[in-house]
């Protein structure tokens, strides 16, 4: 019975990490504006990690680093050409256009941090 | 208090003149909407402003207040980052050396068995101090791992904080609970993992601080860099020569530099002469000589003479603060090399999570007795044991170490997939001039034919080039300056690109050009062909003059090879790259110089936009192409190549046109460039295997795959340790890189 149970309850705990880490990643989202978007920098994420933006348009972020640790001393973002290195409690503000639309990840350097550019088509 | 979207902003307030001003300007952007407070300091005259506003608002309310306001922008950011990092390291030590020492305490009296048993109420209170003390370590020097590891958390995120915490959190919770209840776990009341709890913490603490101090060490290029900055500019006003901060120079300013002091900022030289050291900038040692019209750089160091210049570029816009920025961007950046560790590093913590969770399992249903012993000690090795860290630094501590190795020796790195393609190069594209030779060509030789005068022929030609910029064009000036004739008047003037000009005078049409251009306009060569023959085997470039559609002279133009470009081709040959020039002169001066260099092989005649389809010729037959050329004229060429190298003279090279940039004119530069790329992806190569090794084979030993067979199981202490030890490895090792010479 203990066999059972104790197997049981070690295949649900690894079912609940695949389920939490990799499949429902109900991650907050934000859409930028006009106006600067501030992420919080912390404890090994970016808050928000989702960020909807129009291609064509300038993006605006304001980078607020939280946490001390240097892992989370620079933020890059691959494919963009674009990276800026977040002191602690100052925000930073990280301003580019994104030209083509797509998926753009933003990381820190040693991609533990890890966030998702959605550039969506530019409306007139 | 400072809220999440309040953001401070340091402005230079320019003609606030007197202390009346400060309130004036103090005033105006306390008013602005957003504001929380203002601060003006007369002294510095700069303003700091924090709330909710844009810098830009701030500017245009002190505009409209009659001042002129500039954003100061990161001017000191590097020193602060750096004393915050003292202090950050500082604390990590502190609280090593506190967690430590506790956690050695803790070793001894749960090693030495001084505690009595957990069956006596004694035992029981004692063993509940050591549950409280260890559980002081874990906050005190472990408690950000826990902070850090619910947030992630939340945030169905995972990472290194996770792994530390559940590893000691659950020796922490299991020990105490069996102090608590001794009777529910059997047998076992006599396990307990304080210590090892206590310890991991101390270790991780250690080796977080070792890494930290060993990092500072990797941004030493670009510290050096930023130091160069001057602060103070002596600047010529109303005839009075005044020390100003750097911030308040503005282009057209005249400034004074005296023997020994750093050059401010960048501009050119109106008055005196001296020899000024470039050697930070561009690694070339030998000071070089300047004089009246010539460029100085902010930064570089003035040795010998006093002088004059007129200030061009301030502040953002100078070649070293753009120097800057590009290291400092490349530094950020990744070689396709390190993306596979990104992706690993995606899904690795829930990896090891699910691995200790199989492991718990594993010795749940296999192992033998002790089995809550042998499983909790096993999964908290498989957490503690692997570092994502390790993985995760191997790439970009290397290209940090790496970039700046480079900046040192006057190599501009664009990013990290230059960095890369650099090392895989097979084959070195030359563009002769500015290149090998020295771009500063000279006319060495006049012929004139038909009966017209050597000065006939260079007052033509000097006018006939008179608004060209071509460096051939510049040569042939200068010699009829020196020879005595003005250059005559043309009309209708056309330029007939790659081949040469065309104009009319006195009524005539006149050609300066190529063979090529002759032959195309119908002029008859004659003795001319046996007198190109005659210079081209010299290496001089031979410019054709003709007039009403007859030979009137031929101008032979010499561009003297830079004294070690023949030393560079050996060097490069040497290292297995074939080396090939590419010009647009004539077979026979190719050969020549080709000759003269050192080059087995070259492509002569081609035409400036004929370069880049040269280039992906090569390229088509399998060559991994280099092309070196000046940036400016070989713009598509050395876009169309593997890797673009602009070879610079001095530090007026355009730095944003290529993927790697040689500050020092010398072709030294591109196998400097080469050497540190491939010194650096091998110094990343080594970094990941070992990362990648070492997870892979330390996971599986710590889940106890070798017990069936040796009966060895690793402590989790031991695992603490070679965990602490890991990322402190990747980091020494690409601090090795700094010790490298090309």
């Amino acid at each position: 019975m203990t066999t059972l149970l104790v197997n049981i309850l070690g295949l649900a705990a690894a079912a609940f990490i695949v389920w939490w880490f990799w499949l429902s990643k109900n991650l907050p989202e934000a859409k930028a504006g006009a106006g600067a978007l501030d992420i919080i920098v912390d404890g090994g994420v970016y808050q928000p990690s989702v960020i909807r933006a129009a291609a064509g348009k300038p993006l605006r972020l304001r980078f607020l680093r939280k946490d001390k640790s240097p892992c989370a001393e620079k933020v890059i973002f691959s494919g963009l050409d674009v990276s800026a290195e977040l002191p602690v409690g100052q925000p930073r503000e990280v301003e580019f256009t994104p030209k083509s639309p797509g998926e753009y990840e933003f990381t820190c350097q040693m991609a533990m941090y890890r966030g998702k550019l959605i550039v969506e088509p530019g409306r007139e | 208090m400072k809220t999440a979207s309040e953001t401070t902003h340091r402005l230079h307030i320019k003609d606030m003149s007197c202390a009346g001003c400060v309130d004036t300007v103090q005033r105006t952007l306390s008013s602005v909407s957003g504001v929380k407070s203002a601060e003006v300091n007369f002294a510095d005259k700069t303003a700091t402003v924090t709330g909710e506003v844009s810098p830009d608002t701030l500017v245009s309310a002190v505009g409209g207040a009659g001042y002129t306001a500039s954003v100061l922008k990161g001017e000191d950011s590097e020193s602060e980052k750096e004393s915050e990092e003292a202090e950050l390291y500082r604390d990590l030590l502190k609280r090593t050396i506190i967690s430590g020492v506790l956690a050695a305490f803790i070793v001894v009296v749960s090693m030495t068995g001084i505690l009595p048993a957990l069956d006596t109420a004694a035992g029981r209170l004692s063993w509940g101090a050591v549950s409280l003390l260890t559980l002081f370590v874990l906050i005190y020097g472990g408690g950000r791992f826990f902070k850090g590891a619910l947030k992630s958390f939340r945030n169905h995120s995972a990472n290194m904080d996770t792994l530390v915490a559940i590893g000691t959190g659950v020796a922490w919770a299991y020990s105490t609970f069996v102090v608590l209840f001794p009777g529910a776990v059997g047998d076992l009341a006599g396990h307990l993992y304080f210590e090892t709890a206590a310890i991991i913490i101390a270790l991780i603490d250690l080796g977080g601080a070792l890494e930290m101090r060993a990092r500072g060490k990797t941004s030493e290029a670009i510290k050096r860099l930023i130091g160069l900055k001057p602060r103070t500019a002596r600047v010529v006003r109303g005839g009075a020569e005044t020390d100003v901060p750097i911030s308040e120079v503005v282009p057209g300013d005249v400034v004074r530099v005296r023997p020994g002091e750093k050059i401010p900022v960048d501009g050119v030289i109106t008055d005196g002469s001296s020899q000024v050291d470039e050697s930070m900038l561009t690694g070339e040692p030998m000071p070089a000589e300047k004089g009246a019209g010539d460029e100085v750089v902010g930064g570089t160091i003035n040795k010998s003479g006093s002088f004059l210049f007129r200030a061009t570029r301030v502040g953002e816009e100078t070649a070293l603060a753009r120097i800057i920025e590009m290291v400092r961007k490349a530094q950020n950046s990744k070689p396709a090399i390190g993306r596979l560790a990104d992706r690993v590093s995606g899904i690795f913590v829930p990896s090891v999570l699910l691995a200790a969770v199989f492991t718990l399992l594993a010795w749940f249903n296999f192992g033998p007795e002790p089995r809550l012993t042998y499983m909790l000690v096993t999964a908290i090795a498989v957490l503690i044991i692997a570092c994502p860290c390790a993985l995760g630094l191997a790439t970009p501590i290397s290209v940090m170490v790496g970039v700046g190795k480079a900046a040192e020796h006057g190599v501009l790195i664009r990013n990290g997939d230059a960095l890369q393609q650099a090392g895989r190069l097979t084959a070195i594209v030359l563009d002769k001039t500015g290149t090998i030779t020295q771009g500063r060509p000279v006319v060495t030789a006049v012929e004139p034919l038909g009966g017209t005068s050597e000065e006939d022929v260079l007052s033509l030609a000097a006018g006939l080039e008179a608004g060209s910029e071509h460096p051939l064009a510049e040569a042939v000036l200068e010699a009829a300056k020196i020879k005595g004739g003005a250059p005559r008047e043309v009309t209708s003037f056309e330029a007939v690109s790659g081949h040469g000009v065309k104009a009319v005078y006195d009524g005539k049409t006149v050609l300066l050009g190529n063979r090529k251009l002759m032959v195309d306009n119908g002029v008859t060569l004659g003795e001319g062909e046996a007198r190109l023959e005659e210079l081209s085997r010299t290496g001089k470039t031979v410019v054709f003059l003709a007039s009403g559609g007859a030979l009137a002279g031929l101008i032979g133009i010499s561009d003297p090879l830079k004294p070690d470009s023949k030393e560079a081709v050996e060097r490069l040959k040497k290292m297995g790259l074939k080396v090939i020039m590419l010009t647009g002169d004539n077979r026979v001066t190719a050969g020549a110089v080709a000759k003269e260099t050192g080059i087995d092989e070259f492509i002569a005649e081609v035409l400036p936009d004929g370069k880049s389809d040269e280039i992906s010729k090569l390229r088509a037959n399998g060559e991994i192409v280099g092309m070196v050329g000046d940036g400016i004229n070989d713009a598509p060429a050395l876009a169309g190549a593997d890797v673009g190298f602009a070879i610079g003279s001095g530090t007026d090279v355009a730095i944003e046109s290529a993927d790697i940039t040689l500050m020092r004119g010398s072709l030294h530069g591109v196998a400097d460039a080469i050497k540190i790329s491939n010194a650096t992806v091998r110094n990343i190569k080594e970094n990941l295997f070992g990362a990648f090794a070492y997870n892979t084979l330390a996971i599986p030993v710590a889940a106890g795959v070798l017990f069936p067979f040796t009966g060895m199981l690793l402590d989790p202490i031991i695992a603490g340790a070679a965990m602490a030890l890991s990322s402190f490895t990747v980091v020494t090792n690409a601090n090795r890189l700094r010790w490298f010479k090309p």
